[in-house]
């Protein structure tokens, strides 16, 4: 018998098929793993099984009888409760009144403080959690936080409780006490659904595995019957056919560094609490660094922290032998490190604004005179830059929002070059963007390096990475598991360096 | 001509329709009023109508001039009433060091509240409505204690002249007002601040990574909004030929406001219509000398406002196509 049972549901959105014929059945007591990379369905399917999309095409079932969830708040008080990784909480009541938010007890019609407050305690007690229960729930931790919200989609009677990535901002002892609450969940028969990139996480706690890639099933089956390298390659690995009919990447393979000289950027030992652990590399001029792992590893952090934009406890950074101190986008661009974000539509262009503006941006100081702009230098940059990278707009003067992702991002890299960077952050650089646009960006960065830009490059598609790198560093958790060089920069050593267990140590 | 054209016609020309109403929408409603009352009102078209409307607009536009800037970063700045009635408190108080040591002290004061709304939205992380929200109740209540509370008389000749003199037959405040537009259009378009200033409005996370002094940008948006704001709390002084720290640009913000809004300028910021922003100023001004003239009564102007400005925001909407 299933608990929860999706069946052939699919979802389209304008241009994407975000979900094809999947599959999926929960049964109770069961712990679920379902893993896929950046844009594999997972998030739209869970969407899907709460009521936030309705699917265009396909079956739900709940507890065996057809289902039809139509609102958020539907799923819910039929059972279905979802833990995301933002909490969904009231930052600004107390903890008690979270966890009973709408179910207050009450006496002679007014809520019942005291035996809130009271029952509160002795129910997050199980969880972990002994604070206060009538501190505001926004002054604990974010793993605290996290509990709360678990303890109260348990309390809500829930039948399935999803939980969204609910270890990333948790401490490892934290970790474990989740890993408690949710054998207990199983005991009682609750079916779990555990979203998550943290393999070690996934072999101690899930008892069967649902692989999404680019909204297909690709596999689902007992996780202890899948081995760790054959997970890694179902979740990152692309058909064969569709490698034929695309054709290989665009990139040269021949390698520009000069082996014998001085690193353009080292970075050395950067930590940043929960995400990044000693992290250290070196990029020589002319050489692409490669930095593999699955989501969540810890490539766009490290690469953002580099860019000064992300918080780092710890860490050396140096361009061209010259410390990087205190780094801030500001410094870090002085410096001639230019980072291209991973969203580009969040982080990278400013749409209202034209080409001109948006490549210009990052350079004012450098064409103007006592503050006013010159006209005449920013055509010649804008000129220059669209001209390079072949930019398709009507016009220099065309708003960066109504052109395609490919020019979006051809704008963003216009920008960055621009600053006459000496080190090329690059996240994600042809996500997103169509197949033409993706071999003129994958011959750029082989173009950029040879003229000796050292190039940091992030891509969850693995043959880009492998086929565009000198050099793979490979991350897990925020670790370097491994640095791949010369012939072992291959598809199957990156996966078997990202699939290796961890070391027991908690 | 084949059937197909005819079909898609009214489609293109309602969409033209809707690129073109935010952006000029404004215009032709002066247009229309200002038709209107030439027809309809008596004694409208004449130079000393004109006069009066220009003087009274003229604070408007130039609080709405900074007012613009502050949301074209996504912001908003509640105190420049409060900056008015600083500088009006102060202008009594120094006249008699010269008029040059009184505006220099007021455009100071206007500098510190600038500062400080600046330092709490970029620095500290405010929402900018509460940050100068804090500002817009304590400064005026400062000024009031400055000023003990007192309306006192201006009778410094040179001082008045700026709100009531000419110059080549029209008024000095009119001509400040006319230079303020430009130079801040002049910013706005030409200058590595102006462009800064769109960018953070536009995309703020996009302008921190691209490398941008954005505290300082924000900053200075914040003070050069309160200048403008002590610029014209100082004319209205010398217009009225008074200081009463307790009225002087009393309910402005939501002149200045209604102005920038109605003058096609988004309030998700990254965009800045300057001049947008006077009609939207004249345009307001038309409405309530109109519905003066015809003797309406000001509740039934203040509903009419409230129409014009949903009607404003209803026109700017982002499309949500994508």
């Amino acid at each position: 018998m299933a608990l929860l049972e999706v069946i052939d549901v699919s979802k389209i959105f304008p241009g994407v098929r975000a979900l094809d014929q999947v599959s999926f059945t929960l049964k109770p007591g069961e712990v679920h793993a379902l893993v896929g990379e950046n844009g594999a369905g997972k998030s739209t399917l869970i969407k899907v099984l709460t009521g936030v999309y309705q699917p265009d095409g396909g079956e739900l079932r709940y507890q065996d009888e057809p289902a039809q969830f139509g609102t958020p708040m539907d799923a819910q008080r039929a059972g279905i409760s979802t833990i995301y990784q933002e909490v969904n909480l009231v930052p600004l009541m107390s903890v008690a009144q979270n966890l009973f938010l709408g179910r207050e007890p009450r006496r002679l019609g007014l809520i019942d403080r005291k035996r809130m407050d009271r029952e509160a305690g002795e129910i997050l007690s199980g969880y972990g959690v002994t604070t206060d229960v009538r501190r505001q729930l926004g002054t604990l931790a974010l793993g605290a936080q996290q509990m709360v919200a678990l303890a109260r989609a348990v309390m809500i009677d829930a039948k399935v409780v999803i939980m969204d990535e609910p270890t990333s901002s948790l401490e490892p002892r934290e970790v474990q006490t989740l890993f408690g609450v949710i054998r207990d969940l199983h005991a009682r028969g609750i079916g779990i659904i555990y979203v998550s990139h943290r393999l070690d996480e996934l072999y101690q706690i899930c008892d069967t595995v649902t692989i999404l890639r680019d909204g297909r099933l690709v596999h689902t089956g007992r996780l202890a019957d899948l081995e760790r390298i054959k997970l890694v390659s179902l979740m990152l690995g692309r058909d064969m056919a569709e490698v034929r009919r695309e054709g290989a990447t665009a990139f040269s393979g021949a390698a520009t560094a000069d082996a014998g000289a001085a690193p353009v950027l080292r970075v050395r030992e950067l930590n940043s609490r929960h995400k990044l652990h000693d992290v250290s590399f070196d990029v020589r001029p002319g050489e692409v660094v490669g930095l593999g792992g699955l989501l969540g590893a810890g490539r766009s952090e490290t690469i953002k922290a580099i860019g000064g934009a992300y918080h780092l406890d710890s860490g050396g950074i140096q361009v061209d032998g010259k410390d990087l101190k205190k780094p801030t986008p500001e410094r870090a661009v002085r410096f001639g490190i230019a980072v291209q974000p991973e969203d580009r539509k969040a982080e990278g262009i400013v749409p209202g604004l034209s080409v001109r503006e948006n490549i210009a941006l990052a350079v004012l100081p450098r064409v103007s005179r006592f503050g006013f702009v010159s006209d005449a230098k920013v055509d010649e940059i804008v000129d220059r830059y669209m001209k390079r990278l072949r930019i398709k707009a009507s016009s220099p003067d065309q708003a960066v929002g109504d052109l395609s992702g490919g020019n979006q991002q051809k704008v963003l890299l216009a920008r960055l070059l621009a600053t006459g960077p000496k080190v090329l952050l690059l996240d994600e650089p042809t996500r997103g963007i169509d197949i033409g646009a993706k071999a003129e960006v994958q011959s750029l960065i082989d173009e950029l390096a040879a003229e000796g830009l050292g190039v940091v490059l992030v891509s969850s598609d693995a043959e880009e990475l492998v086929e565009g790198s000198d050099r793979v560093v490979v991350l897990r958790d925020g670790v370097v598991v491994g640095t791949l060089t010369g012939a072992e920069v291959t598809t199957e050593d990156l996966m078997s360096t990202i699939a290796t267990e961890a070391p027991r140590e908690h | 001509m084949s059937t197909e054209t005819v079909a898609a016609r009214p489609v293109v020309d309602s969409a033209r329709l809707k690129a073109w109403l935010p952006k000029y929408g404004v215009y032709a409603a002066i247009v229309l009023l200002v038709v209107y009352n030439i027809f309809f009102t008596p004694y409208f078209a004449t130079w000393s109508n004109l006069r009066i409307q220009l003087i009274q607009v003229a604070p408007i536009v130039i609080v709405a001039l900074g007012m613009a800037l502050v949301i074209g970063t996504e912001g908003i700045d509640l105190s420049v009433g409060s900056v008015m009635a600083l500088a009006a408190a102060f202008i009594p108080l120094y006249l008699g060091y010269g008029v040059v040591a009184a505006i220099l002290v007021a455009l100071m004061a206007g500098v510190a509240v600038g500062l400080i709304n600046g330092i709490l939205v970029a620095k500290v992380g405010l929402q900018p409505i509460v940050a100068t929200l804090a500002l817009f109740v304590g400064g005026r209540g400062l000024a009031v204690v400055i000023s003990e509370g007192k309306l006192v008389d201006i009778r410094n000749d040179d001082f008045l002249y700026l709100g009531s003199g000419d110059l080549l037959g029209i008024p000095v405040l009119v001509w400040i007002a006319a230079l303020l537009v430009l130079v801040v259009a002049f910013v706005v378009r030409r200058t590595v601040f102006g462009r800064r200033l769109l960018a953070i409005g536009g995309n703020r996370p996009a302008a921190e990574l691209a490398g941008l002094p954005v505290k300082r940008v924000l900053i200075t948006v914040y003070v050069v909004c309160a200048v403008l704001a002590s610029i014209a709390g100082l004319l209205s002084v010398a217009r009225i030929q008074s200081s009463d720290a307790s009225s002087v640009g009393l309910l402005i913000e939501l002149s200045a406001i209604t102005a920038v809004v109605v003058g096609g300028t988004p309030l998700t910021g990254g965009k800045v219509r300057v001049l947008g922003t006077v009609a939207g100023a004249l345009l307001m001004q038309l409405v309530i000398a109109t519905m003066i003239k015809h003797n309406l009564q000001p509740s039934t102007t203040e509903m009419v406002q409230a129409v014009i400005i949903l009607i404003a925001v209803y026109v700017a909407r982002e499309r949500k196509t994508r």
